[in-house]
């Protein structure tokens, strides 16, 4: 059997720096703590009717939706700058640079098209020619 | 039973005796009366010749990368057929239909032909081309055994695979989509299009999409985790770097498309109204979204073209390819501004000259990557030792015709000019000139290249070379009349014209097509004689064009092993390291392999699939959810499977390796 696995490690022995980390109880522990909590938040909020603004209460569960992804990412998925040999990393920089891109850019776009084709904006136009 | 239509809509959803267009519309009849006579054909050879048990052991159940490689591109050649079936359809329709000829196709008709046509071509001859193509090559060429997930490869062919006949299905139950290629709403809403049609493209599109993506997966962990040692990521094959680049667009824009079809068919299946003209939905939010999947697609297309092009050019002028990082740094640059571009598909759609002006740059400045390609290739031609094989005249002929596609590329990149030729025939012959032209003569140039590694024998140039001259030639006739009608502002779509003056471009556009035809009959025959010829056409050194990368170190057909030992990488173009080097292939000392087993639980779950879909479609809720239960409990039941591997014994492999160390010394004598 040691020949068989030698033969297969052979294939898989060139992997680049370290593997995933792996994660210790407290680790897990920590990580639902933080989750439990994330998600208590925004339902107090809501159900409170903790802040007056409901822009507001919006943007503080987007928030904490975004805290909440990084806890997951640092405590389950265990990613660090190191983890995989920095593959890890470089992958999540790339899904924020194209997340940030689709988001933001379709915001700009849809924005755009909303204050360009709004009627409103017909009746004005129709006005300032007349 | 028949007097009971709530029983009857029960068990057959929607689907009746008028779902059956043959019965009614003769082109589909005779059609349909060809595909039941082909497919008694295919199916009694089958049995006769006792085949079904071969195919399902080393074909259907297969998890060797090289062999699902070559299913993939089986399957787009077959989907090719459908797609330019519908090609010549339409040039045959626009060629004679002005003023009072109607042609031989109804409007309904012609829009399910030209819908079904950008389908097939894309997600069903393209990607299956490029993905084939990848999973042949990409392991060969990081010297490993297979990819990094086996099964998935697996399960991600079937899964395409389902996808394509639920299109196929189309033909003759019910109907496809009437809405163009990318089913914009509101015409592919529930109001505007309440047949099948666009829950066929949906579904179709759906469960393509689950294979495209865990393809994608599979391949990027293959190129990152599994190379030889020695090959640091800038000694990896310019085709392995653009493979690595496709594949992460892939998976970061496959997961848009599948989320605006999932709103869409939440408008359509639950009355939803995320893109309704009422109730606050908005119909452009599609369009934008579908365009950040769009982009992208265009890109994980021709980027593994432009790495065969690299390979070819490079072997066949006898040098190291120029500009190599340059060529790295360029396929990195476009991968990112790929995602940058998105608007240019709606210029006209309404946003302000800010917004237009800023996606009317970022599309200006992606054609200097590509452009430092092309110098790259030109360079590495330029004092070259250069052996005009068929690879190469797909090359040469793709360097041209792509320059064109790209400047009226960016010709369609000026806003202001681009409200002119927007939804112009210009914009057919565009894209058709960069798709063609880039991804079409590259896929031909890879298959053509990669052909004697596959198989063992060259394809015969005399067939290869007709193939390459009628399709080139053919591409200028069938698309540079367009080019002029779209000038002239001819819209896209039409089945009728009025002005009789212009139907002599379109005469010209269908002996384009008609040369086309010849084209790819020249390439099947190329298949056919080469396969007669084969013992004529025999490579047994394994690298029949004295090539520079890894794939053509080992023996052709490539053992089921690939490399009995794990080659180590010193330089860039390692076979022509090796070579130069006086490499010495290894004689003794083999160990057992460790091998993944086949297994059918791929094509069996796509099989599942495929059945959901269909009942999707139909609305047959009770097969929904029989097929979608049966779906999950093979999936899991899967997971139990731990008779996952075998080994391959030592004495197989010094068997297998002798045969070719006899082979070599042969060539030596």
């Amino acid at each position: 059997m040691s020949t068989h696995s030698h033969a297969h490690d052979d294939h898989h022995g060139h992997d680049h720096g370290d593997g995933a980390s792996h994660g210790t109880f407290n680790s897990y522990l920590i990580g639902f703590i933080l989750s439990v909590i994330l998600t208590a938040i925004p339902f107090w909020l809501v159900m409170d009717g903790v802040l007056d603004s409901k822009v507001a209460t919006a943007a503080w569960i987007m928030g904490l939706g975004v805290v909440q992804i990084v806890v997951h990412m640092v405590y389950f998925l265990h990613m660090n700058t190191k983890s995989e040999g920095g593959w890890n990393m470089l992958a999540l920089i790339f899904t924020l640079v194209i997340v940030a891109i689709a988001i933001a850019g379709s915001l700009w776009v849809m924005y755009h098209l909303n204050t360009n084709m709004m009627p409103q904006m017909d009746h004005e136009m129709i006005r300032s020619f007349g | 039973m028949f007097s009971n239509p709530d029983l009857l809509h029960f068990i057959f959803g929607r689907l009746s005796l008028e779902s059956f267009p043959m019965f009614h519309e003769p082109i589909l009849a005779v059609t349909f009366a060809g595909v039941v006579l082909g497919g008694i054909v295919v199916l009694g050879a089958l049995t006769y010749f006792k085949l079904w048990g071969y195919l399902w052991r080393e074909w259907i159940t297969s998890i060797d990368h090289k062999k699902i490689g070559i299913m993939y591109i089986i399957l787009a050649l077959v989907m090719l057929l459908r797609g330019f079936a519908d090609a010549i359809m339409m040039r045959a329709q626009q060629a004679i239909a002005f003023g009072d000829v109607a042609g031989y196709l109804p409007p309904d008709h012609y829009d399910q032909i030209f819908t079904a046509h950008g389908v097939i071509m894309i997600f069903f001859v393209a990607m299956p081309l490029v993905t084939g193509l990848m999973n042949f090559v990409v392991p060969l060429q990081i010297g490993a055994r297979d990819v990094a997930f086996p099964f998935l490869n697996n399960f991600s062919f079937w899964m395409t695979t389902a996808g394509a006949i639920t299109v196929m299905i189309s033909l003759f139950v019910g109907e496809f989509a009437k809405t163009g290629w990318l089913a914009y709403p509101p015409l592919s809403d529930i109001v505007y299009s309440p047949g099948v049609g666009v829950d066929y493209y949906i579904w179709a599109l759906q469960i393509a999409g689950v294979g495209t993506l865990l393809s994608g997966v599979n391949l990027i962990v293959t190129i990152v985790k599994m190379r030889a040692p020695g090959m640091s990521m800038m000694k990896m094959p310019v085709f392995t770097w653009t493979s690595l680049c496709t594949n992460i667009l892939i998976v970061a824009a496959f997961p848009v498309l599948t989320a605006v079809l999932v709103l869409l068919s939440l408008d359509r299946y639950v009355g939803t109204n995320f893109f309704t003209n009422d109730l606050g939905g908005n119909a452009m939010m599609y369009v934008n979204l579908i365009w950040i999947w769009g982009h992208p697609e265009v890109y994980i297309l021709i980027l593994p073209a432009f790495g065969v092009f690299s390979e070819v050019v490079s072997t066949f002028c006898r040098k190291r390819l120029f500009g190599y990082s340059s060529m790295v740094y360029a396929t990195i640059v476009i991968t990112i501004l790929s995602y940058l571009v998105w608007l240019h598909h709606f210029f006209t759609m309404g946003s302000g000259a800010s917004v237009n002006a800023f996606f009317g740059i970022t599309t200006m400045i992606i054609s200097i990557p590509t452009g430092a390609k092309i110098f790259n290739w030109l360079f590495t031609m330029y004092k070259g030792r250069i052996s005009f094989d068929v690879p190469m005249l797909w090359t040469m002929g793709f360097m041209l015709t792509f320059v064109i596609g790209g400047m009226t590329g960016v010709m369609l990149a000026v806003p202001p000019a681009d409200f002119v030729l927007h939804n112009s025939l210009f914009l057919i012959a565009h894209f058709h000139n960069v798709i063609i032209g880039g991804v079409v003569f590259g896929m031909f140039a890879g298959i053509v290249y990669w052909f004697p590694k596959a198989f063992g024998y060259k394809l015969d140039p005399f067939w290869g070379k007709m193939s390459f001259w009628f399709w080139l030639v053919g591409f200028y006739f069938a698309f540079m009349p367009l080019y002029v009608l779209g000038l002239m502002g001819v819209t896209r779509r039409m089945n009728h014209f009025d002005d009789g003056s212009l139907q002599i471009w379109f005469i010209i556009a269908a002996f384009g097509a008609v040369l086309i035809a010849i084209g790819i009959a020249s390439f099947l025959m190329s298949l056919v004689v080469s396969f007669i010829k084969r013992e004529e056409l025999r490579d047994e050194t394994g690298d029949p064009w004295d090539a520079r990368t890894l794939e053509w170190s080992t023996s052709s057909p490539p053992p089921a092993y690939n490399f009995a030992f794990t080659p180590v990488v010193h330089d860039l173009d390692a076979w022509a390291d090796m070579k130069k080097r006086g490499y010495v292939r290894p004689t003794s000392g083999f160990l057992d392999i460790h091998m993944p087993k086949n297994t059918g639980a791929g094509a069996i779950l796509a099989g599942m699939s495929l059945v959901l879909g269909f009942a999707l479609i139909w609305h047959i809720w009770w097969l929904v959810a029989v097929s979608f239960i049966a779906l999950i409990g093979t999936a899991i039941a899967h997971t139990f499977n731990y008779n996952r591997d075998y080994h391959i014994p030592a004495s197989e492999v010094v068997a297998t390796e002798e045969e070719r160390t006899a082979l070599l010394a042969k060539q030596q004598a």
